[in-house]
C-alpha cells in the first residue's frame, strides 16, 4: 500500500487546489529554460500541455503517431465540452458540475481530483475562445450552452457536431506558437516504444521513426504521457483505427500502475458493422434518441423491410422495460438492453447485431422540416456511409466501444507511481470513476494539460534544477533500445501466415462477448484462456512482410496487437475482481431482480490499481479507497 | 464485385514508383474505398507482398489523414466527402480504378499513397494562432462577438488540412487551406490584433514552400471535403492587401 | 515594395489590375473601332491622330504598354511556377467540375499575344514608325485588311479566343482583388459572361461589316 499516495492536500475541498498552487515549489524562469519534458502525445491534452509548458520557458519535445499533430483523435469529439459557467443562469456552479460528474461516475472516482476539473473548466472556455475557437453564439454576441447528457442544467459549450475538432485546433495553434518560438520541438511520425528510467525516474523514450524506421533515442527531465485510452481493443470502436495505448502499457510494464481497466464506457447508438472488413464503427450522436423510438421485431428472424413490419411486430423493448425513461435511459442502460434483445436473436440486419432507430412517428408528428432542421448532417451521414436515407426507413444502430475511464494510476499532481512520469487526459484514470458523462472528456483533457500539469510538475522538477540534459548514452538508453529493437526483430521474423488485423479482430470479439458490456465470472475465464491461447498464436503465426527500417504500416500494427494481448489480460483480471456491477462495468452476478446494476459499496468503494509482477505472472492489486466527505453516496437511479 | 486497381506504387521517397494493377475481386458495395483497400491488403499480405501503404486514422471525415485521387478525383468521384467516406457502392462491377497520391512538389510522395504534408503544419507554424498564453485570458464573454462572423468563422475553420486543394488545384496552390485559417482568424476580434504579421508570414511560408499560385479555377472548393469556399480566398486577398498598404 | 511585387498574392493583384486596365481599353477601342464603319475616312483618322498626339494619351499610351508587357510576363512568370509547383503529372485526367475557360489561361493568352503581334505590325508599330505605312490613313489600311479572308479569320479566331480569355478573366480579377460577395458576385459574373461575349462579338461583327462592305 506504500505505492499508493495520492497526495490530497488536506483542507476543505472548494480549496484544496487553490492551497496547492499558493504552496507547491516553483520552478524559477531562468530554471526552466535548462529543463526539458517529453509531451507524448497531441490531442487536447498533449498539444495543451506541451504548448502551456513551453509558454512556461521548458523545452519542449512533442510526440505523435500522425502526420500531424492536428490529427490526433481528440478530432473526433463531437457534441460539445462542459463547464461551470453558469451563463444560463440556471444554477450551475463548480460543486454541481462536481457532484454530477462523481454521481455519474458511479462513485468510483476520486472526489479532489474531480473537483479540480470542474474548479478549471471556466478556464479552460475563457482560454479556448481567447484562442479563437468558434463556439456557437446567440444573436447577443454571447456564448451559447445546451444541455447534454441528462443533466439539469445547461453548461455544454459547443461548435455545431465538430467541438471536438475545433477545441483541438485551438490547441494545435497554441502548439503551433511555441514552435514558432522554438520552444516546442515537434516530432510527428514518430511511436513510442518505451520508457527510460534511470535512478528510479523517468528520464526518456526510445520511439521508432515511422517513416525510416529508426530507432531514436530522447532524454528529458520529465516524461508526460497523453496517449488516450484503450478502447480498440475491441477492434471495432468508434475510435481512430490506430488509436492505442501502447505507450501508456510500456510504462506500465515499467512499473506504472493501471487502475480500473475494466472500466470502458459502450455507447449505444452507433452505425453497426457493414462488413467484415470494416475497420471502425462511426458514432450517431446521442441526441437522436430524443425523438427516434428503437425497436427490433417481435418474431425471432423477421427479414421484412422494416417498413412493412406492422406496429403490432414490433417490439419496442426500451419503452416495453423502461416505461419512465423509455428511448432516453443512460447509455449503458441501452446498449446493455440492445445487446440482450440481439443476443436474444431478434437484431435486424444481415448480421443480427443491429437495432432500428426509427424517425417514422416523429416525422408524421412533427414533419419532415422539423426532423431535417434538428439531425439534417446526421442524416445526411448517415446515409453517404450506409445508402439508405433515414428519412425513408429506420435508422440501424448498434452500441461500440467509445471510451476507456480506467488509465495509469495517478495521484493528485497526475504523476504515475513512476517518479516524473506524468499521464494527462484519457490516459489517466482519475475523473471519471466508473462511467464518464458527456461533454465532460474534453473538459477533463484540457483542464489537464493547460492547467493542472504546468502547476503540478513545477513541484517535481524543483528538485532537478541541477541536473544537466540527460544524455542518451548510457546504458540505461542502451538497454531500452535494445529491448525495442529485439521485439521488432521478434515481430518481424515470425513469418507465420496470419495478418496482424486478422487477430486484432479475433481478439476485439473475445473481449466484446466476454467483456464488453455485460461480464461474468465464467465467460470472463475462459476470455482469459482465449486470450493466452490467441496470444501464443500471434507470436507463431502472424505475418508481417516488409523490413524494419522502412514505413511498415503492418509492423506498427502488430506492436500494438501485441501489447493488446496483455492489456486485454489486464482488463479481465480487474473485470474477474470487481465482482459489483458499477457504471459501465456489469457483472451479471450482481444485479437487481429487474437487470439493474447493483453496486457494492461496503467491498469495493476503491481504486484497483494493478501491479505488473512480469510476463504471464500474477497481478498484484493495490487499493486506494475512494472516501466521500462531499457527496453522499446514493444508488444512482433514473427510474 | 470485381474491380481492377491501378495503383500507384513507390517503395520510398527517393525510389521511382510505378503504377501496378490488381484484379481484385474481393470488394462488395457496402464496404467504404478504405475497407476495399484493407481488403486487397490481406491478399498482398497473405501472398507475402507488401501491402499498400496509405494514410487513414480517424475513418469517420474528421482527422483528415487519407486522402488519395481516384479516377481523376481527389477523394473520388462523390463531393463533398473525405476518402474514408467513399462508398464501393459508387463503383461500378468490373470498373477500372486508378489510384495516385496527391501530387504537388510541397507534399513529397513518402510511399505508395502517402505523402507528406508537413508544409501545412510550417504555414500554421508562420503565423496561424493567436498570441495569448495560458491564463491570461479574459471571461469569455467579455467580447462578445457578432453571431454571423462567429459563424463564418467556423464555415472557415472546419478545414481538416487534408491537402485535397492543392491535389484538385491544377497548379497545386494552397490558397484555400491558407485562406480558411486566415479567414477564421480575421473575422474574430481577438485575432485581428496580429492580423497583418499573421498573413503576411502565412503567405510568405507559402510561397517558400513551393505551392503554385491561385488562379481562381474553383476546382479547391469543387472538391473540399469540408465545403470551403473560395469567399475565404477573396478575404484572404483583401486582408493581405490591406496588411501590405499599411 | 520589392516583396509586394514579390509574393504570390502580390502578383496576382498585379496580374488582376492590369487585367482590368486593359478590359476597360478594350471597350475604348471597341468604340474607337465603330468610327470604321462610317464611310467617311475622317473621325477614324482623326480619332487615331488624337490618340497619337494627345500628351495625355501619350501618358496613357505608355501606361497600356507597360500593362500589356507586365500582365503578360507575370502572366507567364506565374504559370512556370505552377508547373514547376506539380512536377509529376496525375496519370489521370482532372475529372473536377470548373469552368472550361480557367483551365487554358495560358494559352489563350499565348494566342491573344500572336494576335497582338500581328496587329501591332499593322497598325500601332506604323504609327510608332517602326514599320512603314501611311500614318495619316489607318482606316483605308483597316478596310484594305479586312479584304483578305485569310486575315478576317485569323481575327474572327482571335477574338473568339479572347473572348474565352474574358470569360474567366472578368470575374477572376474581381475574386484577386478580394471582391468576393455572396449577394454581389453573381452580379459580377453574369456582367463578366456579357462582357466577354458582346465585346469581342462587336470587335468581329465590325470586322465582317467591313470584310462584305467592300
Amino acid at each position: 500500500m506504500t505505492k499508493l499516495n495520492s497526495k490530497i492536500p488536506d483542507g476543505p475541498l472548494a480549496e484544496k487546489w487553490t492551497k496547492f498552487k499558493a504552496t507547491t515549489r516553483l520552478v524559477n524562469p531562468a530554471n526552466k529554460k535548462k529543463l526539458e519534458i517529453i509531451v507524448v502525445g497531441t490531442g487536447l491534452a498533449g498539444a495543451s500541455a506541451a504548448s502551456a509548458l513551453g509558454e512556461l520557458g521548458y523545452n519542449v519535445k512533442n510526440f505523435c503517431y500522425q502526420d500531424t499533430p492536428r490529427r490526433a483523435h481528440s478530432v473526433a469529439a463531437q457534441g460539445g465540452i462542459n463547464a461551470a459557467k453558469n451563463y444560463k443562469n440556471d444554477g450551475d456552479s463548480v460543486y454541481r458540475l462536481f457532484y454530477d460528474m462523481v454521481k455519474g461516475g458511479d462513485y468510483r472516482s476520486r472526489e479532489a481530483n474531480v473537483y479540480r476539473t470542474a474548479e478549471v473548466s471556466n478556464d479552460v472556455i475563457d482560454h479556448y475562445t481567447a484562442l479563437g475557437v468558434p463556439f456557437a453564439r446567440d444573436y447577443g454576441g454571447n456564448l451559447d450552452n445546451r444541455s447534454f447528457g441528462g443533466v439539469q442544467v445547461s453548461r455544454t459549450f459547443y461548435a455545431k457536431g465538430q467541438t471536438g475538432q475545433q477545441c483541438l485546433l485551438g490547441a494545435y495553434s497554441s502548439l503551433n506558437r511555441q514552435i514558432s518560438k522554438g520552444k516546442v520541438t515537434m516530432y510527428s511520425r514518430r511511436e513510442m516504444l518505451e520508457l527510460v528510467i534511470i535512478d528510479g525516474k523517468a528520464r526518456g523514450i526510445i520511439t521508432r521513426n515511422l517513416v525510416s524506421g529508426e530507432i531514436e533515442r530522447h532524454s528529458a527531465h520529465a516524461v508526460v504521457l497523453a496517449t488516450g485510452g484503450y478502447g480498440t481493443i475491441y477492434y471495432l470502436s468508434t475510435l481512430a483505427v490506430n488509436s492505442n495505448p501502447s505507450a501508456a502499457w510500456k510504462a506500465h510494464k515499467k512499473g506504472a500502475l493501471f487502475a480500473n481497466p475494466s472500466f470502458v464506457q459502450i455507447h449505444p447508438t452507433s452505425i453497426p458493422q457493414l462488413n467484415d472488413y470494416q475497420a471502425k464503427l462511426t458514432l450517431m450522436s446521442e441526441s437522436l434518441r430524443n425523438d427516434g423510438r428503437i425497436w427490433v421485431p417481435k418474431t425471432k428472424g423477421d427479414k421484412r423491410h422494416p417498413n412493412e413490419i406492422p406496429e403490432e411486430d414490433r417490439d419496442y423493448y426500451l419503452e416495453r422495460r423502461y416505461p419512465a425513461f423509455g428511448n432516453l435511459v443512460p447509455r449503458d442502460v441501452a446498449s446493455r438492453a440492445a445487446k440482450e434483445r440481439c443476443d436474444a436473436g431478434y437484431g435486424v440486419s444481415e448480421t443480427g447485431l443491429a437495432v432500428n432507430l426509427d424517425f417514422r412517428d416523429a416525422i408524421n408528428k412533427q414533419g419532415k422540416k422539423a426532423i431535417e432542421n434538428k439531425y439534417g448532417n446526421l442524416f445526411e451521414m448517415y446515409e453517404t456511409i450506409t445508402g439508405t436515407s433515414p428519412y425513408e426507413e429506420p435508422m440501424r444502430i448498434y452500441p461500440a466501444g467509445h471510451y476507456t475511464m480506467g488509465g495509469l494510476w495517478v495521484d493528485y499532481e497526475l504523476m504515475t507511481t513512476i517518479p516524473g512520469l506524468y499521464a494527462i487526459g484519457e490516459s489517466n484514470f482519475s475523473d471519471h470513476g466508473a462511467n464518464r458523462l458527456g461533454a465532460s472528456s474534453l473538459m477533463q483533457t484540457s483542464g489537464d494539460g493547460y492547467f493542472i500539469l504546468p502547476y503540478t510538475i513545477g513541484n517535481y522538477l524543483a528538485d532537478d534544477i541541477r541536473t544537466p540534459i540527460i544524455p542518451t548514452d548510457t546504458k540505461e538508453f542502451d538497454d531500452a533500445e535494445k529491448e525495442v529493437k529485439d521485439r521488432l526483430e521478434k515481430l518481424i521474423s515470425i513469418k507465420g501466415k496470419q495478418t496482424v488485423t486478422s487477430f486484432h479482430r479475433r481478439l476485439g470479439k473475445i473481449m466484446w462477448n466476454h467483456a464488453g458490456m455485460s461480464r461474468n465470472e465464467q465467460g470472463l475465464k475462459e476470455a482469459l484462456q482465449m486470450v493466452k491461447e490467441l496470444k501464443e498464436e500471434f507470436w507463431n503465426d502472424v505475418m508481417i512482410p516488409g523490413e524494419l527500417e522502412e514505413l511498415n504500416q503492418e509492423l506498427e500494427k502488430a506492436g500494438r496487437v501485441a501489447d493488446y494481448f496483455d492489456v486485454a489480460r489486464l482488463m479481465i483480471t480487474d473485470a474477474l475482481n470487481r465482482t459489483e456491477s458499477c457504471g459501465a462495468h456489469f457483472r451479471e452476478e450482481s444485479q437487481t431482480e429487474d437487470g439493474e446494476a447493483k453496486r457494492d459499496d461496503a467491498n469495493f468503494m476503491y481504486v484497483a490499481a494493478w501491479e505488473y509482477t512480469g510476463e504471464n505472472k500474477e497481478y498484484k492489486l493495490h487499493k486506494e479507497a475512494l472516501i466521500y466527505e462531499n457527496i453522499e453516496v446514493k444508488v444512482r437511479s433514473y427510474k | 464485385m470485381k474491380v481492377k486497381l491501378k495503383i500507384w506504387r513507390q517503395k520510398n521517397a527517393v525510389s521511382k514508383g510505378k503504377f501496378v494493377t490488381y484484379d481484385f475481386d474481393g470488394a462488395s458495395p457496402e464496404m467504404s474505398f478504405l475497407e476495399m483497400l484493407d481488403a486487397l491488403n490481406t491478399t498482398l499480405i497473405q501472398k507475402g507482398d507488401n501491402p499498400v501503404a496509405f494514410d487513414s486514422d480517424c475513418r469517420e471525415g474528421i482527422c483528415g489523414a487519407c486522402g488519395m485521387y481516384i479516377n481523376g478525383y481527389p477523394n473520388g468521384p462523390v463531393k463533398g466527402i473525405t476518402t474514408c467516406h467513399l462508398s464501393m457502392r459508387y463503383f461500378k462491377d468490373g470498373q477500372t480504378i486508378v489510384v495516385e497520391p496527391w501530387r504537388a512538389k510541397a507534399f513529397p510522395v513518402v510511399k505508395d499513397l502517402i505523402v507528406d504534408r508537413m508544409a501545412f503544419d510550417k504555414i500554421q507554424t508562420a503565423g496561424g494562432f493567436i498570441s495569448t498564453n495560458v491564463g491570461s485570458a479574459p471571461d469569455a464573454h467579455a467580447i462578445p462577438v457578432n453571431k454571423s462572423k462567429a459563424d463564418d468563422a467556423f464555415d472557415s475553420s472546419i478545414c481538416i488540412g487534408c491537402g485535397t486543394c492543392v491535389a484538385a488545384c491544377k497548379n497545386a496552390s494552397a490558397m484555400l487551406f491558407v485562406s480558411a485559417k486566415v479567414s477564421q482568424y480575421a473575422l474574430f476580434p481577438q485575432g485581428k490584433i496580429e492580423a497583418k504579421e499573421r498573413v503576411k508570414a502565412m503567405i510568405q511560408t507559402m510561397d517558400e514552400l513551393g505551392f503554385g499560385n491561385c488562379t481562381n479555377t474553383g476546382a479547391c472548393e469543387a472538391q473540399c471535403p469540408k465545403n470551403i469556399s473560395i469567399i475565404n480566398i477573396a478575404r484572404l486577398n483583401r486582408e493581405y492587401f490591406s496588411a501590405k498598404i499599411n | 515594395m520589392s516583396s509586394f511585387l514579390g509574393s504570390s498574392v502580390s502578383k496576382k493583384f498585379v496580374m488582376a489590375i492590369f487585367g482590368l486596365f486593359l478590359i476597360v481599353f478594350l471597350l475604348v477601342h471597341l468604340g474607337l473601332n465603330l468610327f470604321l464603319l462610317s464611310d467617311n475616312p475622317e473621325p477614324f483618322n482623326k480619332a487615331a491622330h488624337f490618340m497619337a498626339s494627345n500628351p495625355i494619351v501619350k501618358v496613357f499610351e505608355i501606361v497600356l504598354m507597360g500593362g500589356f508587357l507586365i500582365h503578360m510576363l507575370w502572366g507567364i512568370i506565374l504559370q512556370i511556377q505552377n508547373w514547376i509547383a506539380r512536377p509529376v503529372q496525375y496519370k489521370q485526367m482532372a475529372q473536377t467540375q470548373i469552368s472550361f475557360f480557367s483551365k487554358y489561361m495560358i494559352y489563350t493568352g499565348g494566342i491573344i499575344i500572336i494576335f497582338l503581334l500581328i496587329h501591332f505590325t499593322n497598325f500601332y508599330f506604323v504609327k510608332l514608325g517602326l514599320v512603314e505605312g501611311d500614318h495619316e490613313n489607318f482606316y483605308g489600311m483597316a478596310h484594305e485588311l479586312f479584304t483578305i479572308p485569310a486575315y478576317l479569320i485569323f481575327y474572327l479566331f482571335s477574338f473568339l479566343i479572347l473572348s474565352f480569355h474574358l470569360n474567366h478573366a472578368f470575374q477572376s480579377a474581381f475574386q484577386t482583388l478580394g471582391l468576393n460577395h455572396n449577394s454581389y458576385t453573381p452580379t459580377i459574373k453574369f456582367i463578366g459572361l456579357l462582357y466577354s461575349i458582346l465585346v469581342p462579338a462587336g470587335f468581329a461583327i465590325i470586322a465582317i461589316l467591313l470584310y462584305f462592305s467592300n
